[in-house]
């Protein structure tokens, strides 16, 4: 029996045994995670560790060799398309490299999800809209198109698109990446407040330190496909783990592998 | 979602119960729109209320508008706190009339 990372009290998202491939390389092994509710889980890890893979399994986008992921009590890998669909309209997104569709408004693109699965009335629809659009400061940029917006706007619409349908679960894939400290801070104060006032399960996958100190309830560290420590920010600094301590203090990469196998890696034999 | 409307005593009374979400924010809209087109004033209590959603309060917002264009009062009454938190969020609490007692919106007829 493997050991669960997570707290006990029914969780939002419970993954266990979960393999993945992209074949034939295995890239997430025997992951074992309980995501709580109402809370913001925080899932950093170096490059090529294996975050978006795992995001992309909570998600159902991709398929694992073997596992399960439950998301509110349903298991997805078994889960029919109608089943499927259920658990998605609880579920907002906003990717790396999410981009919005081109051809249409930023509120448009809001509009998408409540025009395709919703049948509210069209008043209803636009107050929605601007509601979202408020919530991330973008209201005065809603007829313009996503060719017009800076990369901070574009960020900022993309999450309007995501918590439109009022989700219960919130997926973010490196949300500040590539944003100016006070636009990352105020991206970071928003998601506090969508987890008190709404009440959302927010997972995300950041590299930034400073983010993720102030807003994690939990972190999970992913390191060559697992997860090897998963805790509150104050037990992840108190890890005796020496990769995790080098990921906190920025410690160069080739301080933490074994240098003989690095240099068998790079000559060969 | 629970929606029951009461008239008399010179306005009417809109009770919520229950989650206020997509599939029911339609029919209290409708439940608003209504009560306004027949001229009174409309007062909503969201005392039991448990879980009011954007499309909820996208309807209140709607119904807000259209009784002022009617020029009609339009008050909300017994918010829950979490329900007063999604519209301080979105800047909402400081445009409608909040009421914890509907004497103080009958004094105001
Ligand atoms: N579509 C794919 N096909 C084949 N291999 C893939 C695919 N997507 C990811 N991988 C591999 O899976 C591993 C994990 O990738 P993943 O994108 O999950 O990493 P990550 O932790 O999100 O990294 P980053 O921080 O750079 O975004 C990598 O070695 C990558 O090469
Ligand atoms: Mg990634």
């Amino acid at each position: 029996m493997t050991s669960v990372a997570g707290t006990a009290a029914s969780p939002a998202i419970s993954i266990r045994n979960l393999f993945v491939d992209y074949f034939p390389r295995r890239i997430l092994t025997d992951v074992n995670l309980d995501i709580p509710a109402s809370q913001i889980t925080v899932i950093m890890g170096q490059s090529g560790a294996g975050k978006t893979t795992l995001l992309r399994c909570m998600l159902g986008l991709k398929k694992p060799s073997s596992g399960s992921v439950h998301i509110l009590g349903t298991d997805i890998v078994r889960a029919s398309r109608r089943e499927l669909n259920a658990v998605r309209k609880q579920m907002g997104v906003a990717f790396q490299g999410g981009a919005l569709f081109s051809s249409m408004s930023v509120a448009e693109n809001i509009q998408l999800a409540l025009r395709e699965h919703t049948s509210l009335d069209e008043k209803t629809i636009q107050i929605m809209t601007r509601i979202k659009l408020d919530m991330v400061n973008m209201l005065a940029a809603e007829n313009l198109m996503p060719s017009e917006l800076s990369g901070g706007m574009t960020k900022r619409a993309a999450l309007a698109r995501a918590i439109v349908m009022d989700p219960k679960l919130l997926f973010f894939d490196e949300p500040s990446a590539g944003l100016d400290p006070s636009t990352a801070a105020e991206l970071d104060q928003l998601m506090i407040t969508l987890k008190t006032t709404l009440r959302m399960t927010i997972i995300v996958v950041t590299h930034e330190l400073d983010s993720i100190f102030k807003i994690a309830d939990h972190i999970a560290v992913m390191a060559n496909g697992r997860v090897i420590e998963f805790g509150t920010p104050q037990q992840i600094i108190a890890s005796a783990n020496p990769e995790i301590q080098g990921m906190l203090n920025r410690k160069p990469r080739e301080n933490i592998v074994d240098t003989d196998a690095h240099l068998r890696r790079l000559v060969g034999g | 979602m629970e929606c029951n409307l009461k008239s008399g005593a010179g306005y009417d009374l809109l009770e919520l119960s229950g989650e206020v979400d997509l599939q029911y924010s339609p029919q209290l809209r409708e439940k608003i729109l209504g009560s306004l087109r027949s001229g009174a004033p409309l007062l909503i209590d969201l005392g039991r209320v448990s879980y009011i959603d954007s499309s909820g309060i996208a309807s209140l917002v709607e119904g807000f508008q259209a009784a002022k264009s009617a020029k009609l009062p339009y008050g909300l009454l017994n918010i829950s706190s979490t329900a007063l938190q999604v519209l301080t969020l979105t800047r909402l609490d400081k445009i409608f009339n909040l009421y914890t007692d509907a004497a103080h919106f009958e004094a105001q007829l």
